[in-house]
């Protein structure tokens, strides 16, 4: 599924292998690797969950593409592209902790 | 609470140390976690309780009693994921935890609770809780859920990580509730703190909930199979605004289907009791104090309690099943055209029912000028005590015709047009301030959503009885002295040990001090008054009119809908209707925004901005219907 996903897409601008978190698809899932935002904002995401080295997935999208939901470590959660896109993911590589 | 700081200190150091017993115990826990749920099973007291994350924005005190009888206050704090504060929320929690919240004892002790269902990001509370240093009993709630879904924790070997008593309970069963009274007699004077590993980022938390939750075997439960279809259906692309829009146009139809013949009723039942009072009182001025003055006044607004209690009860069934996140998610995508995003949609929504806990609720709005925006556009809502007075002129001055069958008459769709009125005024009152004076970059929107979950009885019911005695309240404070000063305002200067004509009345004098500037809109000096006293609530213009018209010979015998027809024209009726759907007359509302904005800038613009905006909007409405209507 994943390498279907790092083939079967061209992404100009982004590395094969790192990705936004908008990027993905429904039922996707991959590493977090990086949050670029404001500090409070980031607390907030990894006090949910949303930390460095956890495996996320797309759960579904809400109406009209955005919200979208979700799901790191037990815990979902909704947010939309505006957000999401700031958020940087790893597509290979298993987890660096958790499940 | 009564007990501050300094006298709890002075009680706590030579106290206790025999005895081992806290006097103070802060309840803590992240949004979702069942908290408020355990504080009402604990302390029997009424507190809202939520699925939607930061719920309870206040917190509540309750006391419950220790193996020797003695009393124990427990402090439910506001759910929150950290200890940094950033909502109001967490400012509150953090505040109170580190007694530095005026007017509550600083807490001796820690009841956390954490969700067991999802403990790995409990945990990091947990690690940031225990820390603070105070006696900590751990609660791992949800317990049912847990076995149910077939996870797995060993009790014993989190508390042997966590250096803290842990107990898998469940708040809405009762199960290892037991826990809660030995952690209150085994009270340790000095607790064993706990050396948690040097952990300054947010990962470092993470890694260390993790390893502390594998070495306690912790094995998290499936997700519910019913959590995931009914997503599949309320997200849905098609279906989710359709649910969504059939739950909105359900929520009314239960107020007003179901709440109009009750209030009907109870009505009936008011009017009967205030004959029978009267007949066993004295003719003369007490007679009519208490039967013309209090008992009409306010049972005039104690009318609305089913209605009040029905939208609190359907909103309360959303929330705590679950739906009222999703809700969010949905409207988001609306909201974000005006500005705004999903979390305004609660209070927006809540503000169908009364402003005043719909701004409360705003604080879970962790964006200043969101949040703001928010508490400026609520009273635009169509709130419940806007209800009556839409009710009575509609009544009044159009004949219910049906439109669409049986679905739908002329009055009905009046009604309609005025919440669309108020919304479409909110919505533009929104763009206004988004793109002025609140501009900001678009608050992120994240929200957790909660599994589903059936409601309880016992927390939908303990938040009628809560919301019930706060509108009880209201009408039995505010409503009553309004009656009261109107009544006196009716019935003086007395001639001869007689009360007034009307007309040479004080209120009249008053009435006809403001009619050069109501005229333009077609209103007299009647209308002038209930609009003057319908600043202490909206719904007070029908007991003013009711009071004025009951002591008015020319119209005595007559009722209230025939005396309007009287007084106004079809034009004047309509301005009348739509100076209501914008003006900001609620003393109410007026006194929460001055207490959740710190200061009087905010409701005094709001009020100047509302009352122009009605002002303006009724003389527009009465020119152009008279233009037609003559």
């Amino acid at each position: 599924m994943i390498f279907n996903f790092i083939f079967g897409r061209h992404k100009s601008d982004s590395k094969a292998g790192a990705q936004a978190l908008s990027d993905l698809k429904v039922g996707e899932s991959a590493v977090l690797s990086e949050l670029e935002v404001s500090p409070p904002i980031a607390e907030h995401l990894m006090n949910l969950g949303f930390v460095p080295g956890l495996v996320v997935k797309v759960l579904r999208s809400g109406p009209g593409g955005d919200a979208r939901v979700y799901r790191v470590d037990g815990t979902e959660v909704a947010m939309r592209r505006d957000l999401s896109r700031h958020i940087h993911v790893e597509l290979l590589g298993a987890p660096a902790f958790g499940d | 609470m009564g007990v501050s700081t300094m006298s709890c200190h002075a009680v706590a150091q030579p106290r206790d140390e025999a005895l081992g017993s806290y006097r103070t115990i802060a309840v803590v826990g992240p949004p979702n976690s069942g908290k408020t749920t355990l504080f009402n099973r604990l302390t029997k007291l009424r507190q809202k309780v939520g699925n939607f994350p930061g719920v309870t924005v206040e917190h509540h005190t309750g006391y419950i009693r220790d193996a020797n009888g003695e009393e124990v206050a427990l402090i439910d704090l506001p759910g929150v994921y950290s200890l940094t504060p950033k909502s109001e929320d967490e400012k509150v929690a953090v505040d109170v935890l580190t007694g530095k919240m005026p007017g509550t004892a600083a807490p001796d002790a820690i009841i956390l609770v954490l969700n067991s269902t999802n403990l790995h990001t409990h945990l990091v509370l947990a690690a940031r809780v225990i820390a603070l240093g105070l006696p900590t009993l751990v609660l791992l709630n949800m317990a049912d859920e847990l076995h149910n879904q077939h996870g797995h924790v060993d009790v014993l070997s989190l508390a042997r990580e966590l250096g803290t008593p842990v107990a898998l309970v469940s708040a809405t069963t009762g199960e290892g509730l037991i826990a809660v009274q030995n952690f209150l007699s085994s009270a340790s004077p000095s607790p064993e703190p706990l050396e948690l590993p040097v952990m300054g980022s947010a990962r470092g938390y993470r890694e260390w909930a993790v390893r502390v939750g594998q070495n306690a075997g912790y094995r998290r439960p499936a997700t519910p199979v019913w959590t995931a279809r009914l997503d599949a259906l309320f997200l849905h692309r098609i279906w989710g605004p359709v649910v969504f829009g059939l739950v909105v146009i359900g929520v009314f139809q239960v107020i007003f289907a179901l709440g109009q013949p009750l209030s009907n009723f109870l009505q009936k039942f008011l009017d009967t009791t205030g004959v029978q009072i009267g007949n066993h009182l004295p003719a003369g001025m007490f007679q009519s104090l208490i039967v013309n003055g209090i008992w009409k006044g306010t049972g005039s607004v104690l009318v609305f309690l089913p209605q009040i209690l029905l939208l609190f009860l359907v909103i309360g069934i959303l929330e705590d099943s679950g739906y009222l996140s999703r809700a969010a998610v949905i409207a988001d995508h609306t909201m974000s055209r005006v500005g705004l995003n999903g979390k305004s949609f609660i209070p927006l929504l809540s503000a169908y029912a009364c402003a005043v806990p719909a701004i409360m609720a705003t604080r879970t709005i962790e964006s200043k000028r969101d949040r703001m925006a928010t508490i400026l556009i609520a009273p635009f809502m169509t709130c419940s005590a806007r209800l009556p007075v839409y009710t009575m002129v509609i009544a009044a001055f159009l004949p219910n015709h049906p439109l669409l069958g049986p679905f739908l008459g002329t009055r009905a769709a009046a009604m309609l047009g005025l919440y669309v009125l108020g919304f479409l005024m909110a919505v533009l009152t929104a763009r206004l301030l988004k793109s002025t004076i609140l501009k900001s970059k678009d608050a992120p929107f994240i929200l957790e959503m909660p599994p589903y979950r059936w409601p309880t009885l016992a927390s939908l019911g303990l938040r009628l009885v809560d919301r019930g005695k706060a509108f009880l309240y209201r009408a039995g404070t505010v409503i009553m002295l309004v009656s009261l000063l109107l009544w006196a305002a009716t019935n003086f200067p007395m001639h001869h040990g007689q009360p007034p004509a009307v007309q040479d009345s004080v209120v009249a004098k008053v009435g006809h001090a403001i009619e050069p500037a109501i005229r333009p809109l077609g209103f007299d000096w009647k209308i002038g008054v209930g609009l003057l006293t319908s600043i202490a609530a909206r719904e007070v213009i029908i007991a003013t009119l009711g009071t004025l018209h009951g002591v008015d010979p020319e119209s005595h015998a007559t009722d209230l809908q025939a005396a309007l027809k009287h007084e106004l024209t079809p034009a004047g009726a309509v301005a009348l209707l739509i100076f209501f759907a914008f003006a900001m007359q609620c003393m109410s509302t007026i006194a929460v925004v001055r207490r959740e904005t710190n200061g009087w800038k905010w409701p005094v613009l709001q009020f100047t901005y509302m009352t122009a905006v009605a002002y303006l909007a009724a003389f527009a409405a009465y020119n152009i219907v008279g233009h037609f209507t003559h």
